[in-house]
């Protein structure tokens, strides 16, 4: 059952990470990037890790993605790239080494057959062994809230600071002379 | 190893046919109760909406006109579907199953009935295997219909992307800036909630509230309740805040160019979505399944048995709040979109947000033995300071627009 399940979501993830870089249309690579994150999100469920999967629906698929979405639509380029032209000259050697250069770490990790660097860590481990249905969410919240909160409000001022600069970039004030004008 | 249950208590531990078929029957329940629910639900509001405005309503196809929605359905099935030649066609085809589908999903987390009465948990044993009345209890509870219904917006937005036609486009750019917004004011509603209950999963957040006190309308104040109403209404695109397809403005917004079956299935979906979110609301904040409760007495329908009567229990709850949503569709003129925008993000955000983080202080005074009146009062005293800081911000903001005009 559990083989199934991750037979399934990997294909589905994979499927959908190639349809974002294959896709000429920029909206059909958006779906494919939601494809992915569904099938990452079943992943996190069959690893007992329920509230994770919930908020990568939610905050992904359900607000970044629609974003995604929201500016190709207004921006009006829903059709196909010209792949020709290169912004950036270079830019697909170094996505191409970099890439080749996680896939080898990754690949040489999962084969190292190291448990402890398959299993990092007791949370989850413990949290099935408790019959206890929140321990989940308690366990995040305590993590975070305890043990990392300095990182946490940190990253939270971070998305503060974030969003405040943005506006104040898209925003140009006018001087007292243009609005007489 | 003792594992925990993943889906249902049901599914533990080796799978016979006992349990397999109490979740096929399950399923076959939601499913069908899902599909009737909305074909009376739209007759429902057809006629409630005709009594309002002195009209008989649907009267000629079955008795008191019950089968007009299945007379309709049926026209609609053999109309001739058409996809426009700009549209794009995989898309096209998609959108209407991306609405439907998230309809149906959230229906699996509402507790539909069972006995949580006298210490029962909503357990019920069907065919030896004991179970709850609900076709999914998962720890994420209530944040997976969060996460649904934020998969519904890709119907919408892509209806009117794919349609290739500028009404349409613009009515589905309006309901995906409005469902994202007002989903933000939904969450932190719930957030009360969550506080509260101390548990995400429905059915615990059911069987926390036995008596009329114990009702989270009750223990999470008002507020959290009606913040959560309006931005339902909002999310479901319901008026007064269809905008979305705003007839006099958009033609028909997102769905205008959809036909036929296609058509049929987005508006299965509105109303499978009303009512669900009218279950979401009981289910929070009104007990759900749990009869009316004073004190020790019960308002117990006699004759029943309890796990039953749950389920009329809800049945007639969730029939007070569509019936409160076709008032409003009746009786309130529909916002403009900057009024509908001002409505979700300086008001109702703060509003909610302020609201937690009240509950919290009062929480944390309890865990902590601190005097409550002195928390609320200082509580309340920051919190009304940084509301007069937004609102001095948001007047500094409108004299700015004043004197340079708009941004965009």
């Amino acid at each position: 059952m559990e083989l199934f399940v991750f037979v399934v979501a990997a294909a589905m993830s994979v499927v959908g990470a190639l349809g974002v870089v294959l896709r000429r249309n920029p909206v059909h690579a958006a779906l494919s990037l939601v494809l992915t994150l569904f099938g990452v999100a079943v992943l996190f469920v069959a690893q007992h890790a329920e509230f994770l999967a919930a908020v990568q629906v939610i905050v992904y698929a359900g607000a970044i993605v629609v974003l995604f979405l929201f500016v190709i639509m207004l921006l009006g380029v829903d059709r196909a790239e010209n792949l020709r032209t290169e912004p950036l000259a270079s830019q697909r050697v170094v996505a191409g080494v970099t890439g080749l250069g996680m896939l080898v770490l990754l690949t040489l990790a999962a084969l190292s057959g190291d448990d402890e660097v398959l299993s990092r860590g007791e949370g989850i481990a413990s949290a099935v062994a408790e019959s206890d249905a929140n321990v989940n969410v308690r366990q995040l919240a305590t993590s975070i809230f305890s043990d990392h909160v300095v990182a946490f409000e940190a990253t939270s001022v971070l998305l503060v600071v974030a969003v405040v600069g943005t506006v104040m970039l898209a925003r140009r004030r006018k001087t007292s002379s243009e609005v007489a004008q | 190893m003792n594992v925990r249950p993943l889906i249902d208590p049901g599914l533990v531990g080796d799978l016979f046919w006992a349990p397999l078929l109490v979740v096929a029957l399950k399923v076959l329940v939601v499913f069908v109760l899902g599909l009737i629910a909305t074909m009376l639900m739209v007759w429902f509001e057809r006629k409630v909406v005709a009594g309002m405005q002195n009209r008989i309503g649907p009267n000629k196809a079955g008795p008191f006109g019950l089968l007009q929605t299945l007379a309709d359905g049926t026209k609609l099935f053999f109309k001739e579907d058409l996809i426009p030649d700009r549209a794009d066609r995989f898309v096209f085809r998609l959108a209407p199953l991306l609405a439907l589908v998230p309809a149906f999903l959230a229906w699996a987390i509402i507790p539909l009935g069972g006995d949580f009465r006298n210490g029962n948990n909503g357990l019920v044993t069907w065919f030896g295997v004991e179970t709850r009345v609900q076709l999914a209890d998962p720890p994420m509870g209530v944040l997976f219909a969060l996460a649904i219904s934020s998969i519904a917006v890709y119907g919408v937005m892509l209806a009117g992307w794919s349609s290739g036609s500028k009404y349409p486009l613009l009515g589905s750019v309006r309901a995906s800036a409005q469902m994202v917004s007002y989903e933000a004011a939904l969450g932190l509603s719930i957030a009360s909630v969550f506080l509260v209950a101390g548990t995400l999963s429905t059915s615990g957040i059911v069987s926390a509230q036995s008596t009329l006190g114990d009702w989270n309308l009750v223990t999470t104040g008002v507020v959290p309740m009606v913040i959560f109403l309006i931005a339902a209404t909002a999310e479901l695109n319901r008026p007064p805040f269809d905008l979305v397809e705003a007839e006099q403005e958009l033609v028909g917004g997102f769905h205008t160019e959809y036909s036929s079956i296609r058509f049929a299935l987005f508006f299965l979906a509105e109303f499978m979505n009303t009512v669900t979110m009218s279950a979401l609301i009981v289910t929070l904040f009104f007990g759900g399944p749990q009869p009316i409760a004073i004190g020790d007495t019960v308002l117990d329908i006699p004759l029943i048995p309890n796990g039953i009567e749950g389920t009329i229990w809800l049945l007639a709850k969730v029939l007070v709040f569509l019936y409160i949503y076709v008032w409003f569709r009746a009786t309130l003129p529909r916002f403009r979109y900057d009024q509908l925008m001002d409505l979700g993000w300086k008001l109702l955000i703060p509003a909610s947000l302020g609201w937690f983080m009240l509950l919290a202080a009062q929480r944390l005074a309890r865990n902590e033995g601190w005097n409550i009146v002195i928390t609320t009062t200082v509580s309340v005293i920051v919190i009304g300071g940084c509301w007069l800081l937004l609102q001095l911000g948001l007047s500094r903001a409108a004299k700015d627009r004043a004197v340079e005009g708009s941004m965009f």
